[in-house]
């Protein structure tokens, strides 16, 4: 594991050096958009630091599997919420999906799975698909943004692991999610 | 109405032992066949009971008297009672009292029938029980015409003291079928999940709620459990490897095994009813989709739906020709059927913009299935040719319907004061019972074949 984690972060850092060069425009693209993102209060977003404070361009530092764990760094945002009966992955999240893609990208070793949830209306096993659904569209977008299909296996939870237990409007917000999860966490 | 907590009937582990009708020239019918009792693997018995409450009765409910069985008053199970719960529950009977009689009758030169004509009587149930000299009981009822004065059915059982509730429920199922034409469910199982606190229990009980006993638990959430057709096996979804995957699991040994964990999100198993397949939900190849899988998880899944939607909950046609599951193809999920051996997926319901959970009636004419109407979930039944509708419940969020093997009664999980309970509704709609557990969160039920 240690050795792992050692070529993977001499991966990284190689990787890295090469993004400071020539920066891509979807990166900096990204970083521009975790800055300056004017979206108002984005509803079931955690309370956790803002992508506005929190997040520094990736390019910036090396991304470790320690920076998964950094309170101050977007990795360390794992959900990705959803609207009513949708899949569709909102704008909002799309830095926080990004951060993850390129860090999956950056750790060809890496893996993760995307457990995706649903709100406890209806039926346990359509919710699964939903759930299903969630995580597959989350995985997709990683995909576009470099990531490759096998870093990620997309599951679903449907409404078996709620988060928030209570049945309102504002606890099925909260369980219409995607997380992610890296192996070994 | 609640029934007494009788937390010892755990069904313990025993030989398989028979029982069997006694051969004796005073037995008017001989109707049953060797019954052979399937033990439940040593397990643990759950410790609180289910009880039950029944709502409405049914359209027309025949009068009849249960009389105490001679000698049942030093057993640790009494028989009668359990055979009066049986019949009440359903909703058919009106149990005549029989109390205020001395002596109590016990064979049919016994019997006065005026005076249960008298007391509006239809039939009248009588018998006793006898200690055999190995320990064993021998158990034998009538049941007597009161118009006609004549037996209509009559059989002597031999059972061990731990199988005299299950006497009582076989003797319960004869005078059902006797008087309405249909079989008893009194003898069949049901398997459902209770939540107690972070704990999920998968457990089997008869079908009064009795005897539950816990056949796998998990610190992550178990669903969707499903009957093998012979009433060994249970299928169904667990979440303890992190992510959905579906297990098969022996009632007889307690053996399980996953039989499908591929790449992404296993669920939703149903068995065919030759028992030699398994409809399986699986997210290999992305989407949730359709597939087949051998029992025991072995060879190839073979994909049965070919769509970008969700397909899921699959259920095969009684006959094993058919399958009917839930798609969202057409923009909002709707059940669908498609010929097993092949052919294109027919939409079957048009009512409302959520129609979910299908499964077959035991006659393969109608099946039942959960309808979203405004906010509410509710259990409904289709008829498959004259496609009528109609809703049977009026909760707030009903679930997971099944059939009892006989097709009279569907068996739903629904929500009382967040809690969960599970609640049964004859298929005319008319009968309701509620079977709950104390403090506990009880869902996902599913009705267990008759006994084979």
């Amino acid at each position: 594991m240690r050795k792992l984690l050692t070529v993977t972060i001499s991966l990284l850092l190689l990787a890295l050096a090469g993004c400071a060069a020539t920066p891509t425009a979807e990166q900096s693209g990204a970083a521009v958009e975790d800055r300056g993102k004017p979206v108002g209060p984005p509803g079931p977003v955690p309370a956790k630091p803002t992508p506005d404070s929190g997040a520094k361009p990736l390019v910036d530092k090396p991304l470790g599997a320690a920076a998964l764990k950094d309170p101050g760094n977007i990795l360390s945002r794992r959900s990705v919420y959803f609207d009513f009966d949708s899949n569709l992955v909102k704008d909002e999240f799309r830095p926080l999906v990004t951060a993850h893609a390129r860090y999956l990208q950056q750790n060809p070793g890496a893996r993760m799975r995307i457990e995706g949830n649903a709100d406890e209306r209806g039926s346990r096993e359509y919710n699964i698909a939903l759930g299903q659904r969630r995580s597959e569209a989350v995985k997709q977008m990683m995909q576009l943004l470099g990531a490759r299909p096998e870093q990620i296996e997309p599951v679903s939870f449907g409404e078996e692991k709620p988060r928030a237990t209570g049945h309102d409007e504002k606890s099925w917000a909260e369980n219409r999610r995607a997380d992610i999860v890296y192996q070994g966490e | 109405m609640s029934l007494p907590d009788d937390t010892s009937q755990g069904r313990p582990a025993m030989p398989t032992a028979i029982i069997r009708p006694m051969k004796t020239s005073w037995l008017h019918r001989l109707v049953c066949a060797v019954a052979i009792l399937i033990p439940l693997a040593p397990l643990s018995p759950a410790r609180a009971a289910l009880t039950i409450e029944i709502i409405g009765t049914g359209a027309t409910q025949l009068p009849i008297a249960v009389v105490p069985f001679r000698a049942e008053g030093g057993l640790a199970q009494q028989i009668t009672p359990v055979i009066a719960a049986d019949l009440a529950r359903s909703g058919v009977f009106r149990t005549i009292d029989s109390g205020g009689l001395n002596p109590l009758p016990h064979e049919p030169q016994d019997l006065n029938y005026s005076t249960w004509r008298a007391r509006g009587a239809d039939a009248v149930v009588i018998g006793a029980v006898s200690q055999l000299p190995d320990g064993r009981y021998d158990v034998r009822f009538r049941l007597m015409d009161v118009t006609k004065q004549a037996q209509l059915a009559g059989f002597a059982y031999t059972a061990t003291a731990a199988q005299l509730r299950l006497t009582a429920h076989r003797i319960a199922d004869v005078i059902y079928e006797t008087l309405t034409g249909a079989k008893g469910v009194f003898s069949t199982r049901i398997a459902y999940i209770v939540k107690k606190g972070k704990r999920f229990e998968l457990q089997v009980a008869d079908a009064d709620g009795y005897g539950a006993q816990t056949v796998r638990w998990s610190d992550e959430p178990i669903l969707s459990p499903s009957w093998s057709p012979d009433g060994t096996r249970l299928a169904y979804v667990s979440l303890e490897r992190k992510k959905p995957v579906v297990y098969v699991q022996s009632l007889l040994t307690g053996q399980y095994q996953a039989v499908a964990n591929y790449w992404g999100s296993n669920s939703a198993p149903a068995w065919s009813p030759d028992g030699k397949r398994l409809a399986v939900v699986l997210s290999k190849d992305g989407g949730s989709q359709i597939y087949f899988i051998n029992p025991d998880g072995k060879g190839e899944p073979r994909r049965m739906t070919f769509s970008t939607a969700i397909d899921t909950e699959p259920n095969f046609s009684p006959d094993g020709e058919l399958l009917l599951f839930t798609s969202d193809r057409g923009g909002s999920p709707q059940i669908y059927g498609m010929p097993v051996a092949g052919g294109d997926p027919r939409r079957l319901t048009f009512e409302g913009s959520y129609n979910v959970s299908p499964r077959f009636s035991p006659d393969g004419k109608s099946f039942t299935f959960i309808q979203r109407n405004g906010g509410r979930f509710n259990v409904a039944v289709q008829d498959m040719t004259t496609r009528q509708v109609q809703v049977l419940t009026d909760g707030t969020i009903d679930e997971s319907p099944s059939f009892a093997p006989n097709g009279r009664v569907i068996l739903y999980a629904t929500e009382t004061r967040g809690r969960g309970v599970l609640s049964a509704v004859s298929s005319d709609g008319r009968v309701k019972q509620r079977l709950s557990e104390e403090g506990s969160d009880v869902r996902e039920p599913a009705w267990g074949p008759f006994p084979k």
